[in-house]
């Protein structure tokens, strides 16, 4: 029988070259981020924690501190930052080569499948009915990477990358962006909340990924009339996570239903306010390192 | 991928893609010697494991356009989500009635995308005008079918 040569034997070029455009759409984000100093994950390992509400909380504050900022808004399917931020659903411009960013009240630069998808709808795709399951993943991750190399970010001192509750966007961005300059950490009281935290700063332990800080959000209740504070949850998740990851406890933060209220209505100017010295720490950290 | 004509031992090349609109792919390729031709077809599943990847089988034949991936495949996108940066280029072409017409058919998430490569492929042959045939011919060249 004829022995038929192998692929790399053939000289010729593979028209196709998968490799090459993936490749390409890898220095596409290289390109696109050029004028972003430090790109910052903020993430946690579940829920319901404020993770949104402290990525607001500290673009804001950034902002106010007269840096250039910007969020990429990484949770697609539970989007919020657009709104916490105040961004307005105007349409966004579409050039050559890329896409405006939508503004928020702060002037944070701001990408969510919020500003593109339609009021209410669900974020799906247009896939064959059967097997979503296979591809669904690959969409998602791909949606994440248009995120970030075709808005024009332009020149920021801060990309914050909000993501979604769980560990596994954290690896998609990870390839993405290898110069990741590490990940805020939110978390709140609870001893249920400290373990599966834990498990996302194993995750990013895993990959590298320094951990720039904690947040322990929730720690607290402080009343809407005489802003006295009382607790909420038992436990004191962010500091034993803040000595697992040797990171510092960036703050704890109180909830504060004025300061939720607003953020829910576009302002995040009491958020920040909350979260200025966390966000000074965070910005002495990045430049230190 | 590469294909090979085992019969005399080369490597054949890359011809055509069509896009029947069905969620499968056909990919044909010409032996350079003997001149046989065959068509790789994958089914709506591979098909759609590429797409996803945002990569083209046989290779990009337009720049990747922005947020591609995210405005061809995203179901329930704001119409009025993106606005298309009015052209200043000089030379840009224009569209006749019947064009413009098959335009408003595309969805409109995916619309100003679509328009920017009919439009790109125009000015890159110094296409005035973009008609119907011209549409026609950038989708069999471009392997646009289904757009």
């Amino acid at each position: 029988m004829k022995r038929i040569r192998t692929y790399h034997e053939l000289e010729g070029t593979d028209r196709s070259d998968l490799g090459a455009q993936v490749g390409a759409q890898r220095e596409r984000i290289e390109a696109r981020l050029l004028g972003v100093r430090h790109v910052v994950a903020v993430m946690s390992g579940k829920g319901g924690g404020g993770k949104s509400f402290v990525t607001a909380g500290l673009a804001t504050a950034l902002a106010g501190a007269h840096r250039r900022v910007g969020v990429l808004d990484g949770d697609l399917h539970g989007p919020t930052a657009a709104r916490m931020l105040g961004a307005t659903r105007d349409s966004l411009e579409v050039s050559e080569e890329s896409v405006s960013p939508g503004l928020g009240a702060a002037g944070v630069r701001v990408m969510s499948s919020d500003l593109l998808l339609a009021e209410g709808a669900p974020l799906r795709w247009k896939e064959p009915s059967h097997d979503r399951y296979v591809w669904r993943g690959t969409l998602e991750a791909g949606m994440l990477r248009e995120f970030l190399s075709d808005v024009r970010w332009g020149d920021l001192d801060v990309l914050l990358v909000d993501l979604p509750p769980g560990t596994d966007r954290l690896d998609a961005l990870v390839e993405f962006v290898p110069r990741l300059a590490g990940t805020v950490v939110v978390t709140i009281p609870s001893d249920a909340s400290y373990r599966a935290v834990r498990r996302a700063v194993e995750v990013a332990r895993a990959a590298s990924v320094p951990i720039l800080g904690v947040v322990e959000n929730m720690s607290g209740y402080r009343c809407r009339a005489c802003a006295a504070e009382g607790p909420l949850f038992s436990g004191d998740a962010g500091a034993r996570l803040a000595v697992e990851a040797d990171a510092p406890l960036l703050a704890r933060v109180p909830f504060d239903p004025r300061a939720q209220g607003a953020v829910d209505g576009g302002s995040a100017a009491a958020a920040a306010e909350i979260l200025s010295g966390a966000a000074r720490a965070l910005i002495a950290r990045l430049e230190a390192a | 991928m590469k294909f090979l004509c085992v019969d005399c031992d080369a490597q054949m090349s890359f011809a055509e893609r069509e896009l029947p609109g069905d969620g499968t792919l056909a990919a044909t390729f010409t032996c350079p010697t003997c001149g046989r031709t065959v068509a790789m077809l994958t089914n709506p599943m591979e098909t759609q494991l590429v797409a996803s990847l945002g990569v083209q089988i046989g290779g990009r034949k337009v720049p990747e356009q922005p947020l591609e991936l995210t405005r061809s495949a995203m179901e329930g996108g704001r119409p009025d989500a993106f606005a298309e940066e009015k052209a200043t280029a000089p030379g840009h072409p224009r569209w006749d009635d019947a064009a413009a017409e098959r335009l408003e058919r595309v969805p409109s998430f995916v619309r100003g995308m679509v328009k920017r490569i009919y439009t790109d492929y125009a000015q890159e042959r110094g296409i005035a005008l973009v008609t119907t045939d011209v549409m026609d011919r950038a989708r069999r060249e471009l392997g646009l079918e289904g757009m």
